[in-house]
């Protein structure tokens, strides 16, 4: 058993800190645990929820879009595989996002009754949604098997892409789950802009929809500054073979928005991290 | 050697003027919006509060603590600085080794998960690695006695057996140091001697036991040393007899009269107002002090303000730790505008020795309390005997001499 002396006092280094989160890493994966094995328990199809939200979801936006809207005839590929990449990635964003601003206030019986590095509760909280994404993944799949669609080589990035996601609502959700532990208006936001969100992302069209119509070039160059699209349009190239050429126009504004949000949101963490028990 | 060293540590909070923190939106931007558009205005003063005060002391290897203090005295604040859950504001505790706070049972259970699941989920909160949980895994579903329901959802466990659950999980950490908070409070009887024995293990394996508990009897039992908080300060900290002595004089207020000149700020309401309460021993007492043989007389005045008021007293004595030793009353009658003077007499060779307080209540029309004077009074009764060689804690809420035990030979042995 380790025999280290502690000291507790209200000032604490990085190194400290790090080496600390470190420390605590089975209690990271078991709180991971706990989240997916609870989000499926009592529900007789358990983790066929995870199929049938992205397949219901993918028919239904191919439907209103592609059919009703007319955006089908302009690809040369089955639209359902169009809305499919971007279901695939929006699912998972908006699930994360959602997941990691309540996290904070979701675990306050943790928070302010034990201590651990708080870090751990919305870092382990967005592991559910990436068995959801893989999920997601297999069902995209099969409907190229329907489609006798064969993706290229490209799709080993998709994991790689899946991390870029992840990192573009980390900064932002941690950001908001420190905000709702002492603002609660802030769960009543997220959920109200994932709900526009999904329409505002290009997520059952193509982005480059934006660049037809009247002030067409000014709406684009305001719709590749968010960070979805910037992911959407990554994982249609990864994922459609030669369907989709790769869009710098939205991906470095992602790579900007990530660097940004992440060191701010650790640092923010940070800051106010004593002071949830206060409030929460 | 000492495994826990804590230096003058204080923590402030800061509470607003206005006796809430600005915890809503609306809040912050309104007092946002009024620094920016009236910037000379008064900032909002920011109260301190200082819930702990410059507290140090040492606890060894193998040491029982136990913490005692009123409510609000500083101890779950020091409690929560122990566990790291909140930071202190100055000073630093040096801790040797692993430990264990156990604030509140079952802390982290997840509803939905099984006994089994919590176990793991629980254990690692605590800081327990899986190999060890696994070790201890058949011991702790032992020791909590839910061997039938170990793969049940906790959200279907009775409240016992979930208490049971954590602080068998807590219990089996092993941790160099332990700290309880109240939990002997729950479960059955059988269960608190089981955790009261397991307690004790704690300490005879060389570990170290942080106990708060307002259970003066449990303390006393378990812990060899004491610390005393109030209202934030150290008051007394060293052998647990010394301080349990200590903390009780200065809880008991003894205070045997209260009287007011004039209504005006007597306690009461628009029917009653007290005027007077006395507790007097009787003239034939001799001694000092009130002892176990002492006659006493409580004495009430209370002025009436409405005419034809059916009226009656209720008397009610705590004990110090807050049971009901007994609750009398008189007879209704109607009393008319002015003074009402109500006397008890409660005899000598009664009560027990120890703290007492009194509570009054007058009621009206037979059923409803017009006004409850809580502690009115406060009084010790310190042990007296004759005749015996036994000088030991006499056991008892009362000791009643009118209550006697009659023996007799009743048959002779021939043989």
């Amino acid at each position: 058993m380790e025999s280290r002396v502690r000291v507790i006092t209200n000032k604490k280094s990085l190194s400290e800190y790090i080496s600390e989160i470190w420390s605590y890493n089975e209690l990271f994966w078991i709180l991971a645990k706990r989240d997916i094995l609870v989000k499926y328990k009592q529900a007789i199809l358990g983790i066929g929820w995870a199929a049938i939200r992205p397949l219901i979801t993918t028919l239904v936006m191919a439907l209103a879009f592609g059919r009703i809207g007319k955006l089908d005839t302009t690809t040369t590929i089955p639209y359902m595989l169009v809305v499919s990449a971007g279901v695939t990635v929006w699912l998972f964003f908006s699930q994360s996002l959602a997941t990691i601003s309540m996290s904070l206030v979701q675990n306050s019986n943790l928070v302010t009754k034990v201590y651990f590095p708080r870090l751990i509760i919305p870092l382990s909280s967005l592991f559910i949604g990436l068995v959801d994404v893989l999920v997601s993944i297999v069902v995209f799949l099969g409907l190229c098997i329907f489609y006798q669609f064969i993706p290229d080589w490209k799709l080993i990035f998709v994991p790689f892409i899946i991390l870029l996601t992840f990192f573009a609502c980390f900064g932002i959700g941690l950001i908001a789950a420190v905000l709702n532990v002492k603002y609660r208006d802030i769960g009543q936001i997220v959920p109200f802009v994932i709900q526009f969100g999904m329409f505002l992302s290009p997520v059952a069209y193509l982005t480059n929809s934006y660049k037809t119509g009247e002030n067409g070039s000014w709406l684009y160059q305001l719709a590749v500054l968010n960070p979805v699209t910037g992911c959407i349009d990554a994982m249609r190239w990864a994922m459609l073979g030669d369907f989709s050429a790769f869009n710098w126009d939205s991906f470095i504004p992602l790579i900007i928005f990530i660097v940004v949000t992440f060191f701010f949101s650790i640092w923010f963490f940070r800051k106010h991290e004593d002071t949830f028990v206060d409030f929460i | 050697m000492s495994v826990l060293s804590i230096e003058n540590i204080s923590k402030r909070y800061l509470l607003n003027s206005k006796g809430k923190s600005n915890d809503d939106f609306r809040d912050t931007v309104t007092s946002w919006s009024k620094k920016i558009l009236s910037p000379r205005a008064p900032k909002d003063e920011k109260k301190e509060f200082w819930a702990l005060k410059d507290v140090s002391f040492n606890v060894e290897q193998g040491d029982r603590l136990g913490l005692v203090g009123a409510n609000g005295a500083g101890k779950s604040t020091l409690l929560k600085i122990l566990s790291q859950i909140t930071e202190p504001t100055t000073g630093s505790i040096k801790i040797k080794g692993r430990m264990a706070s156990l604030l509140e049972v079952g802390t982290g259970f997840h509803q939905e998960l099984t006994g089994r699941e919590n176990i793991f989920l629980n254990g690692a909160i605590l800081g327990m690695k899986q190999a060890e949980i696994v070790k201890h895994f058949d011991a702790i579903v032992d020791f909590a006695g839910i061997e039938k329901f170990i793969d049940t959802p906790v959200k279907r466990y009775s409240s016992g057996m979930y208490v049971r659950l954590g602080f068998a999980i807590a219990a089996h950490l092993e941790p160099e140091i332990l700290v309880v908070d109240e939990v002997l409070a729950v479960g059955d009887a059988d269960f608190q001697k089981k955790s009261i024995g397991k307690m004790r293990d704690v300490s005879n394996s060389g570990r170290t036991l942080l106990f708060v508990s307002h259970n003066l009897t449990a303390v006393q039992g378990l812990c060899n040393k004491g610390a005393y908080l109030k209202s934030g300060e150290l008051m007394k900290f060293g052998p647990i007899d010394e301080v349990i002595t200590e903390y009780v004089k200065n809880v008991s207020k003894f205070q045997l009269n209260q009287s007011w000149e004039k209504p005006d700020n007597a306690p009461g309401n628009d029917f009653v107002k007290v005027k007077s309460i006395h507790l007097v021993p009787d003239e034939s007492h001799t001694r000092a002090n009130i002892d176990t043989t002492t006659p006493l007389r409580l004495e009430l005045e209370y002025w009436n303000f409405k005419d034809n008021a059916e009226l009656n007293v209720s008397i009610f004595l705590y004990s110090m730790t807050g049971e009901c030793v007994f609750n009398i009353g008189d007879e209704a009658q109607f009393y008319q505008k002015g003074i009402v003077k109500s006397v008890c007499e409660i005899p000598g060779d009664f009560l027990n020795d120890g703290s007492y307080y009194i509570s009054v209540m007058i009621v009206r029309d037979r059923l409803a309390p017009v006004f409850f004077f809580e502690d009115a009074l406060a009084f010790d009764i310190i042990d007296y005997r004759e005749g015996t060689e036994w000088y030991g804690k006499w056991p008892g809420a009362i000791r009643p001499k009118m209550i006697q035990i009659k023996s007799w030979q009743s048959e002779l042995d021939y043989n």
